[in-house]
């Protein structure tokens, strides 16, 4: 028994009306799925079931591309000025919705109602605000004179930051000009219906967005169709290869955010106590379910013993749990089979010989949960060294010299993160100009912010998303 | 002595791979022709092996030139550009030849060549100021985007335009630090192949550019899919091979610039910063900045 | 005094202290009240919030600092101290009483026959610009009269001079006149040393010497508690005791005046340095106008109404 017990603090879920079915949303409509077939969204957290969801299929997906072609002319038209308030008037609905929104975005997803309400929602209605105010500047965005959209988008988002990813898909295709056809994953694609309403509350002109909650083969068709201009995908690395295959030899654009193993170097004179903190954030964040995780922790040897005593110190005041209580920092694992990845990517480190170590930590009985864990003694030829394990799992190595730091972190196929911990300045310029990754933290970790660029070297995937450089991915240069 | 009495001496053209002029490690030569068919000189039929090589080559090479100052890669660019103009006439003559261009028009062209190296000369110390900069994030953190080079770059040179087409691709992708494996024109390769010898002249280190000549599909295919190789410019593959040379790129997530439209591209027109953006990585750093004491805030 | 053994070499000389400070780990300032911020966003309520309440009023070492104290302003404190809620007897008693030297006797008198102590601060509060001698004699006095509990300035002066064998051994001279009686807490001036990493390096230039308690301010000047500069506290109290054994306590004094900031300071207690420190032996608040908002709010819980500033009592 504890002295200080917190009580529970469970956020409100009568903020949200959750209905107990959602249909497609195609030309402004909520429609059924042509072959009538639906599928459940649960509650990771209990697996109770939150509604009943049309599934499209391809036939919904043309109808959704046709809507968006009909809706592109229009749209991209319209003087500049007028889209960005469009998406302005987006940004102050979600602000004033985003309670409503945290709330249905931690039932559907399971991760903690403290980071859907202070980091997804206020990353969301930021960076439709940010995006709104390029709609009538791309002459001066450095793509040259009136530069133009591409058409209909096609994007296809994943289930870590469900509301976030379609805020990083729609706000710069919308302010380009181009209308889009959005496929939420089919584990969380309630918050994209929502914000279908937000469109419609918005104003926004029949078929510049539409939504089609679906499985794989409706991002397949989705690529896959011919009028389709441009696709982006956040997701597995595996996805986006079909994905860069099934475009070849068309005139698709296309930019992927994908996997990563993220190094987060700490060298022996870096600021201890933040640096645990950096730690903790960059591998339990979303319980880890990031692609850009700090899952590779390479420590300066000199320090290891130092470091692993405070982050298990550090760890052990994680409290697990119901992701609406507003004390939670570790929530649920987003399905089954993201569970069972992990449980298998995890024993394959014990059976590896890696040291498995978690804090005391009571799971709850129902619903999908991986205690916070930590692997030492991993080298490089461990799997957990070089696989995305998407999950609450740290893999501890060590390193001697700042050389071999960065010979380890560079030492995948990946290269989307990584975090450098020291002092010494001259030491994280050094050691970020040679890390190959999209987004170096040098003593901080997993920030963001819509005037600043995110994606990948590598196998991690092209193109970026957010700032100046977000807008390339949507126009015609 | 008359000029007709004397035999010439001939070239015997070979690959340019990590510095060196390597014949084929398979032996193999082939026939180039003139536009009307007459035979010019035996070029080096390049195998998978070859293109192996180039990439250890270029891998190699990657290190110390994007590690060089832009202002340094620009020197060297300019080098490039003064000892072309030094050997002007071999090279409107190889154009000419290989182009079936009337000796003045080959001149223009090769003239062309030269003002492009020195473009991308300038280039090099801007392009990051251009394309990076600080964002203004909201919240105490220094945020900077800085472009970086792709890595190794695998170039299929243009079919037809074979020297400015050929610099026109080249010159771009190592201005921004990035290392090159060139397929040269499979029917006129030679002016690619005599521009080796410009490069080894130019204080350029060897391994940045290696030049490969041969068959198109043959050389390239290994070199789409080789998972050490970052990026593909397929200016000059048809619209077959370039689909294919895509699929196979798709294996390690590479770069890839699709040629464009079907009648190629014109290499007299301004050539733009798309080239050199194409094989830039953005790599974005954060750090705290802390903020001063005076407020109840320390640093 | 000899040094604590496991520092007699660190405190040899002004240059060895100096490389044993500045050798501890760096602070990064935006981490370090991120971390701060973040703990701040917990939810306390009901049960924990009662617990926490209780737990603040036991914490509070009730301050009277002025020029214009009078017997019976002080005599009016330890009243309260003791008993805080004349309408609810089961709220408890404050930690101690907080005075300048010359009141500690009548504190001493008002506060007789419970368990709340007498703090005294001394060393020439708050500036601390006096000579070792005078401040020596401020202390005893204060001691001689029954205080407690010292609570001491640093020379923050000589400290950014770099004069750390100068602070240190100060430190030394007013915990040997502090003697068996006295608990001594070490005052750094927060706001003064400015940097966080100074904050660290006081703290354990502070520990190393005998503080029994380190205490962020006087509330004298502008910046006195904040959840992160006793963030960074509680690390150094939780780092110096698993190095050493030695259990230190902290004070974060001045500033801290609702309930809702308190019970942040709680959280940073729990989740930072450990459930050890939550006891008002090793964690106390300095503090005044806090006292009646953790009445107000524990009568709020009680009978579910919210209270009003007529139902405690001004002092």
């Amino acid at each position: 028994m504890t002295k200080f017990e917190y009580a529970p603090a469970p956020e409100s879920r009568s903020v949200v009306d959750i209905a107990p079915s959602y249909g497609l949303f195609i030309d402004g409509e909520f429609t059924e799925a042509a072959d009538g077939k639906v599928f459940k969204t649960v509650s990771p957290a209990s697996e109770e079931v939150l509604s009943e969801v049309a599934q499209a299929g391809a036939e919904d997906v043309d109808r959704a591309v046709k809507a968006a072609r009909k809706a592109f002319e229009k749209w991209s038209a319209l003087p500049g000025a007028e889209r960005a308030k469009y998406l302005f008037r987006i940004a102050r609905i979600i602000q004033e919705r985003s309670r409503e929104l945290a709330v249905l975005e931690t039932l559907d997803n399971g991760k903690p109602i403290r980071e859907t309400r202070d980091a997804d929602l206020p990353l969301v209605a930021a960076h439709f605000f940010y995006y709104a105010g390029w709609a009538d500047k791309l002459d001066h965005a450095g793509y040259g004179a009136n530069p133009r959209p591409l058409g209909v988008a096609g994007q296809v988002i994943p289930w870590n930051f469900p509301l976030l990813m379609l805020a990083w898909k729609i706000a710069p295709a919308l302010a380009t000009g181009n209308t889009v056809v959005l496929k939420p994953a089919e584990t969380t694609p309630l918050s994209a219906l929502f914000f279908a309403d937000i469109c419609r509350q918005a104003g926004l002109p029949k078929g510049v967005v539409n939504i089609l909650p679906g499985y794989g083969d409706a991002g397949a068709a989705l690529v896959e169709h011919p009028d389709v201009n441009k696709v982006a995908f956040t997701g597995s690395t595996a996805v986006g290869k079909a994905i860069a295959r099934q475009v070849a030899g068309t005139s698709k654009k296309v930019t992927l955010e994908l996997g990563g193993k993220g190094a987060n170097i700490v060298f022996d004179d870096a600021p201890i106590d933040q640096a645990v903190e950096g730690i903790v954030t960059g591998i339990f964040f979303n319980q880890g379910q990031v692609c850009c995780a700090g899952s590779r922790l390479l420590v300066q040897e000199s320090i290891q013993d130092e470091l692993l005593d405070a982050l298990k110190r550090r760890l052990s005041t994680l409290r697990l749990g119901d992701p609406l209580d507003k004390n939670t920092d570790i929530g649920a694992i987003n399905s089954a089979e993201q569970l069972a990845r992990i449980k298998a990517l995890a024993e394959t480190g014990e059976a590896e010989g890696a040291e498995r170590w978690s804090p005391a930590c009571e799971l709850p009985s129902s619903g999908f949960w991986f205690a916070p864990t930590l692997f030492t003694n991993v080298t490089q030829a461990h799997t957990i060294a070089r696989d995305e394990i998407f999950g609450p799992v740290l893999s501890v190595l060590t390193f001697r010299t700042p050389d071999e730091a960065v010979a380890k972190a560079n030492n995948s196929q990946y290269g989307l993160s990584a975090g450098i911990w020291t002092e010494k300045g001259s030491r994280i310029l050094a050691v970020a100009n040679k890390l190959r990754a999209g987004v170096v933290w040098a003593n901080t970790f997993n920030k963001f912010d819509p005037t600043s660029p995110f994606g990948g070297y590598k196998e991690s995937g092209f193109g970026r998303e957010g700032g100046r450089h977000g807008l390339e991915a949507y126009l015609d240069v | 002595m008359s000029e007709s009495s004397r035999l010439s001496v001939l070239k015997t053209y070979k690959l340019y791979v990590g510095g060196k002029f390597p014949r084929s490690e398979s032996g193999r030569v082939y026939e180039v022709q003139d536009h009307k068919g007459k035979w010019l000189a035996n070029a080096p039929l390049s195998s998978r092996k070859d293109a192996r090589d180039a990439v250890v080559a270029a891998r190699k090479a990657f290190g110390g030139w994007s590690g060089a100052t832009a202002y340094n890669r620009g020197q060297v660019l300019y080098r490039v550009a003064e000892m072309l103009e030094g050997r002007k006439s071999q090279f409107v003559h190889e154009v000419a030849h290989a182009e079936g261009l009337s000796k003045s028009r080959a001149a223009e062209v090769v003239e062309a060549a030269v003002d492009r190296w020195v473009w991308y000369a300038g280039w090099t110390d801007k392009i990051g100021q251009v394309v990076g900069g600080a964002n203004p994030v909201a919240g105490p953190f220094f945020n900077l985007s800085t472009p970086e080079p792709t890595g190794v770059v695998a170039i299929v040179a243009p079919r037809e335009s074979s020297f400015l087409g050929l610099v026109s691709v080249v010159a771009p992708v190592i201005a921004t630090g990035n290392t090159a494996v060139v397929v040269a024109s499979e029917t006129a390769p030679l002016p690619a192949l005599s521009l080796g010898e410009v490069l080894a002249t130019s204080d350029l280190p060897g391994g940045v550019v290696n030049v490969l000549s041969g068959k198109a599909a043959e050389i390239a295919a290994p070199l789409a899919a080789h998972q050490d190789v970052n990026a593909i410019d397929l200016t000059g593959a048809d619209a077959s091979l370039a689909r294919e040379l895509e699929i196979a790129a798709a294996d390690n997530l590479k770069r890839v610039l699709r040629p464009r439209g079907a009648d190629g591209e014109d290499f007299t027109a301004d050539p733009g910063t798309h080239r050199l953006t194409a094989f830039l990585e953005t790599k974005t750093v954060w750090h705290p900045t802390g903020s001063l004491g005076a407020s109840g805030s320390s640093y | 005094m000899p040094p604590a053994p496991a520092f007699a070499d660190v405190t040899a000389s002004d240059s060895t202290l100096r490389r044993f400070l500045h050798g501890l780990p760096g602070v990064d300032t935006v981490g370090l009240e991120a971390r701060a911020a973040s703990l701040g966003t917990r939810s306390i309520k009901t049960t924990a919030k009662a617990y926490a309440i209780d737990l603040a009023i036991s914490m509070i070492d009730l301050t009277t600092l002025e020029g214009a104290d009078t017997p019976g302003k002080v005599r009016a404190l330890a009243a309260k101290a003791v008993n805080p809620d004349p309408t609810d007897r089961t709220t408890p008693r404050t930690a101690a009483v907080c005075v300048y030297p010359d009141m500690v006797a009548t504190a001493k008198a008002g506060v007789a026959g419970t368990d709340v102590k007498v703090a005294s601060v001394a060393t020439a509060f708050p500036a601390g610009r006096a000579a070792l001698d005078v401040k020596l004699a401020d202390t005893r006095d204060a001691v001689a009269a029954g205080a407690d509990e010292i609570d001491m300035v640093i020379d923050r002066g000589a400290f950014l001079a770099g004069h750390y064998l100068k602070v240190y051994e100060e430190i030394r001279a007013v915990k040997e006149a502090c003697g068996e009686q006295a608990r001594l807490k070490v005052i750094f001036e927060t706001g003064e040393l400015s940097t966080y990493d100074n904050i660290r390096r006081a703290s354990w230039l502070g520990m190393i010497a005998g503080a029994d308690f380190i205490k962020t301010s006087t509330g004298k000047v502008g910046v006195n508690a904040t959840p992160a500069n006793t963030l960074l506290m509680l690390e150094a109290v939780r780092d110096f005791r698993a190095q050493t054994g030695v259990q230190v306590g902290v004070k974060p004094a001045g500033g801290i005046r609702t309930t809702k900031d308190a019970i942040k300071f709680l959280v940073l207690v729990n989740e930072t340095a450990g459930e050890d420190w939550l006891d008002n032996h090793w964690f106390r608040f300095g503090a005044s106008s806090l006292l009646n908002d953790l009445l107000m709010q524990r009568q709020k819980l009680a009978t579910g109404r919210y209270s009003g500033p007529d139902y405690v009592t001004v002092d």
